[in-house]
């Protein structure tokens, strides 16, 4: 039998309704496998000594996630709980209030185990920019679990919490999901609620489920989507039963699917393992009823340089705030207000973030907005329409999550434009506010890849359903990293100069 | 000629209005003036992370309801933007504000006669306040108190179509009265719901062009504005008149002084760095939403003045001096339509109504009088109950009490005499004890018989009914 560790949410469920265990021994597995692995994985920033919740009363069979541990990333406010977004600035930072997708899971009875390392402020596909430490694939623990929300994605992939929340800006929950051999899942901007997310990016920002497979990332969205009073860009759309719709509907026909194959996302760059697996995957999909064809979005090439002027400048002025006055970190060194901000900027942030500040600040300064932000905004209209136009044709979209599997740690770290490559397959579903999910498809170098479905605005149920159908047809999601634990880490430790052992 | 008659000024007021509802822009903190530094406060106006404004509908009626008052084209769709500038008074150091695409735009305001133009009126948050503990350089601390952040603001911003200081006042003066009216501020400059800047600058009479200009800061009531302005201009002629250049700058104005001085430091041109605020949608106004703000707007001041004239026959300056406050207006309204002669209801809320209000420094509202009691006081009037002088007496006593008149009259017996055996016997008597008045008077002295008068009222304590005195002198006297 699959230890409760390794259980999706759903199937744990079902044991506490049978009466086949508890939410005090599904809590206890879960400690000793994070006691075991944690110090060679280090998913976490912060680990709570009990979990938070209402879960652990005993009534955990009215509500789908109740007694179901889980992990948050760092940068989703947690009321009393240091929420520190991998950065030194907010270090010291108590929110004093839960982000409304943190309140949800507490009122659906989910039990919080701690916050996840991700990259400082979400900038990164890696992790490694976390101020902390970086968290390592349980899959390799010399590769990077991807990012930013490394954490959560190797949280849940090495046993450490049963699902976790990630946010997604540019393929933060997609792209980790992928590396690690997760479900992670981007939906429609606008559908689930940013109140209490650190802001990144704020128009590309949305959070999102990573879980073990499709069905609880389906019941786990269904629990966080929803309008939300306190953000005006929240969605009014009713949302629908996304786990019923998969159980309802047939698993195992996607006769009278449309899917399409953008062609540009399988050209320069994608490991040819990757894309065997991804083809391979869309080979079962076709199998399965599905009419499948190549099609363009010819704006794609631009998606990458849009990006980098639009969420760096969102960026420059959302991270405004941190200064030294009110909160976090403040530097001891300064004698006026001038030198109060510099310092306290300098010494507190990492060198990606500065890096973003600067690139958005430049791309807003008078005489550079027309060229830069304004242009970016023309090209992410323009892509907009690539996939509205994909759209007509299509019901769904299919293409490899990230080009490539996930790298070692530390190989890619003085090469920003390398790292941003990692998410040249996400970022135009984030530029066009589009849903789309990750799958894992398969296998590469010993490594998971991801296929990654993409859906029109709010069709959350149609990337599930094709998901849900893909996944009860391959056994990817069956498979578990084999980590052997403190003993493997001391050897990576040893063996790799770039990662201290700081164990 | 001299040297100011051949110039002209131009001149343009920027405008903050705090807008009055109970809440903020954009959070539901309240707004209330004076609370303990950092009451008012929650995680939206500190900007903690992770928090996102959300507009306050209420906030954008009011500035609907300011832009159709103010004669603007509102615009079908507008935004919010971030204006990025750190300050420790601004929690996220970026203001959400304005800036492409405001609320509205191409309104004016009729001042005696002229129509001063608005540019564009829109919505942005406050800043909190900063208060210094020490002074200067020894400055040990700074406090900032976060109750004033995300309180609404309407800017308005004139045309530069404005020639003279007192001219400026005027438009001041209307713009208040104005938004008064329809309720969505209060407009007190001592209190800070009501900001001034201006920008000046000189010309040649018959120019076209402008001058260069400066921005005066500082100014903390009407009179501060006119006075800056004044001495703003004069020292801009004399620069020109130098032969000198007039420097692009922000003066401030020393009100103890008297004089206008750059502000400390040459400002550094700010790159703001506007762009859209991606954490609001679009303002979406559509036809519906504007003719129902529309119907909101009651009867603002320029028609009221041409209604009371109109209607009520008073003098235009009346009219003027009444409608300048709405409650003054209505009080007026209310009095005019039940007494028979409007003008003397004018001249007495012109009179002992304002020298009260200025001498107490009480607000319309704070005063207790009632029209219906006002109304009543100048019937017991020309009924006879009471007279002129007793009235205003009682007038005092209404003022300040609120109390009916014919109360005051009862409690303090102040009915009239008009008795004419009581009245005969005082005036025998006077007639009695002053011979020699009455000889001057029989001899010619027109005037000695006015003594004679106020020789009754005294020993009547002015009670006694004017005109019956008169009469029953003039009988007594053998002039009749
Ligand atoms: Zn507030």
């Amino acid at each position: 039998m699959t230890e409760l560790w390794a259980m999706p949410a759903w199937k744990i469920h079902e044991l506490y309704e049978k009466g086949k265990t508890s939410v005090e021994e599904v809590c206890r597995t879960l400690y000793r496998r994070i006691e075991e692995v944690e110090p060679s994985v280090k998913a976490y920033i912060k680990l709570l000594p009990e979990p938070d919740g209402k879960g652990a009363d005993g009534r955990v069979t009215g509500s789908p996630l109740g007694g179901i541990p889980y992990a948050l990333k760092d940068n989703i406010c947690t009321a009393g709980i240091e929420t520190t977004c991998g950065s030194r600035i907010l270090s010291g930072f108590v929110p004093p209030y839960d982000a409304t997708v943190a309140a949800a899971l507490k009122k659906a009875g989910a039990m919080l185990l701690g916050k996840t390392n991700m990259d400082e402020f979400a900038m990164g596909s890696s992790c490694e920019t976390s101020a902390f430490y970086p968290t390592r694939n349980p899959w390799d623990l010399r590769c990077v679990p991807g990012g930013s929300s490394g954490g959560s994605a190797a949280a849940v992939a090495g046993g450490e919490a049963v699902f976790a929340l990630g946010s997604d800006t540019g393929g933060s929950v997609r792209q980790p999901a992928s590396f690690c051999g997760v479900v992670g899942m981007k939906p429609t901007y606008g559908r689930v609620s940013r109140y209490g997310l650190v802001a990144f990016a704020s128009s590309l920002d949305q959070i999102g489920p990573l879980t073990r497979d499709v069905r609880d990332c389906a019941r786990v969205l269904g629990v966080i989507a929803g309008h939300d009073p306190r953000d005006s860009t929240s969605a009014v759309a009713e949302v629908p039963d996304y786990e019923r719709g998969l159980l309802e509907g047939r698993k195992d026909d996607l006769r009278g699917m449309r899917i399409g194959v953008p062609k540009e996302y399988f050209a320069q760059g994608i490991q040819a393992g990757v894309k065997h697996a991804v083809m391979e995957a869309i080979k079962t999909i076709q199998e399965l009823g599905a009419f499948v064809e190549e099609c363009s979005l010819p704006h794609t090439e631009y998606a990458m340089a849009a990006y980098y002027l639009i969420a760096p400048a969102e960026a420059s002025s959302n991270l405004a705030r941190y200064d030294g006055v009110k909160y976090g970190y403040r530097s001891e060194h300064w004698s006026d207000l001038t030198g109060l901000y510099t310092k306290t900027r300098m010494e507190g942030f990492g060198p990606e973030v500065k890096r973003r500040i600067m690139l958005g600040t430049y791309a807003l300064s008078a005489g550079y907005y027309d060229a830069f932000y304004l242009k970016a905004q023309k090209v992410r209209t323009l892509i907009r329409y690539d996939f509205a136009k994909a759209f007509e044709r299509f019901d769904l979209l299919v293409a490899p999550t990230s080009p490539t599997v996930a790298f070692r740690i530390g190989e890619r770290m003085d090469d920003p434009l390398t790292m941003y490559l990692s998410d040249v397959c996400t970022i135009p579903i984030n530029l066009a506010g589009l849903p789309a999910i990750s799958v894992p498809c398969g296998f590469s170098e010993g490594l998971p890849v991801g296929l990654q479905i993409i859906g029109k605005p709010f069709d959350e149920p149609g990337v599930l359903r094709v998901a849900y159908a893909y996944e009860q047809a391959t056994e990817w999601h069956l498979r578990i990293p084999h980590l052997d634990g403190v003993e493997a880490a001391k050897r990576i430790a040893r063996n790799d100069g770039q990662v201290s052992a700081d164990e | 000629m001299s040297e100011n008659e051949r110039y002209e000024a131009v001149i343009g007021l920027e405008v903050h209005v705090e807008l009055g509802t109970k809440t903020k822009i954009f959070c539901n903190c309240p707004t209330t003036f004076g609370g303990e530094p950092n009451t008012q406060v929650c995680p939206v106006c500190l900007g903690l992370p992770g928090v996102l404004p959300v507009l306050n509908e209420k906030v954008l009626r009011y500035a609907l309801r300011a832009a159709l008052a103010l004669n603007c084209e509102v615009a079908r769709f507008s935004r919010f933007d971030r204006k990025n500038y750190p300050y420790p008074d601004l929690p996220k150091n970026y203001q959400i504000s304005q800036y492409d695409l405001p609320l509205a735009r191409n309104g004016y305001v009729e001042v005696n006669g002229r129509r001063i133009r608005i540019k564009r009126l829109h919505l942005e948050e406050d800043a909190g306040k900063l208060l210094h503990e020490g002074d200067g350089a020894q400055d040990k601390w700074s406090l900032v108190d976060y109750n004033r952040a995300g309180v609404p603001l309407a800017e308005i911003v004139s045309e530069p179509d404005i020639r003279t200081p007192s001219e400026a006042r005027a438009y001041l003066e209307s713009l208040k009265a104005i938004l008064q009216y329809i309720g969505v501020s209060d407009c007190k400059m001592e209190e800070g719901s009501l900001r001034c800047d201006t920008n000046v600058s000189v010309r040649r009479k018959g120019e076209t062009g402008f001058g260069t200009r400066t921005e005066l800061k500082n100014l903390n009531s009407f009179k501060a504005v006119e006075k800056s302005l004044e001495y703003e201009i004069a020292r801009q002629i004399s620069v020109l008149e130098d032969g000198e250049e007039v420097v692009q700058e922000t003066r401030a104005w020393d009100e103890s002084r008297e004089i206008t001085v750059p502000l400390r430091g040459k400002e550094e041109a700010h790159d703001y760095r506007y762009f859209p605020d991606p954490d609001l949608v679009p303002v979406v106004v559509d036809q519906a939403l504007l003719d129902e703000i529309r119907k909101e707007i009651p009867e603002l001041p320029s028609a009221k003045r041409q209604r009371f004239i109109r209607e009520y026959g008073i003098p235009e300056y009346d009219a003027g001096v009444l409608t300048a406050d709405k409650r003054l207006a209505d009080f007026f309204d209310e009095c005019a339509s039940r007494y028979r002669d409007p003008k003397v209801v004018s001249n007495w809320l012109m009179g002992e109504y304002l020298k009260y209000a200025n001498a107490t420094g009480l607000s319309f509202a704070e005063i207790p009088v009632t029209p219906e009691g006002l109304v009543e006081l100048l019937n017991l009037q020309d009924e006879g109950v009471i007279s002129g002088k007793i009235a205003k007496t009682v007038f005092e006593e209404m003022l300040k009490t609120g109390e009916r008149p014919s109360e005051i009259v009862k409690k303090r017996g102040l009915v009239q005499i008009s008795d004419e055996n009581a009245i005969y016997a005082v005036v025998d008597e006077v007639i009695a004890s002053n011979p020699n008045v009455v000889r001057d008077y029989l001899g010619g002295k027109e005037k000695a018989f006015g003594f004679l008068v106020g020789q009754v009222m005294k020993a009547t304590g002015g009670k006694a009914n004017p005109a019956k005195v008169n009469a029953a002198l003039k009988k007594r006297l053998g002039k009749e």
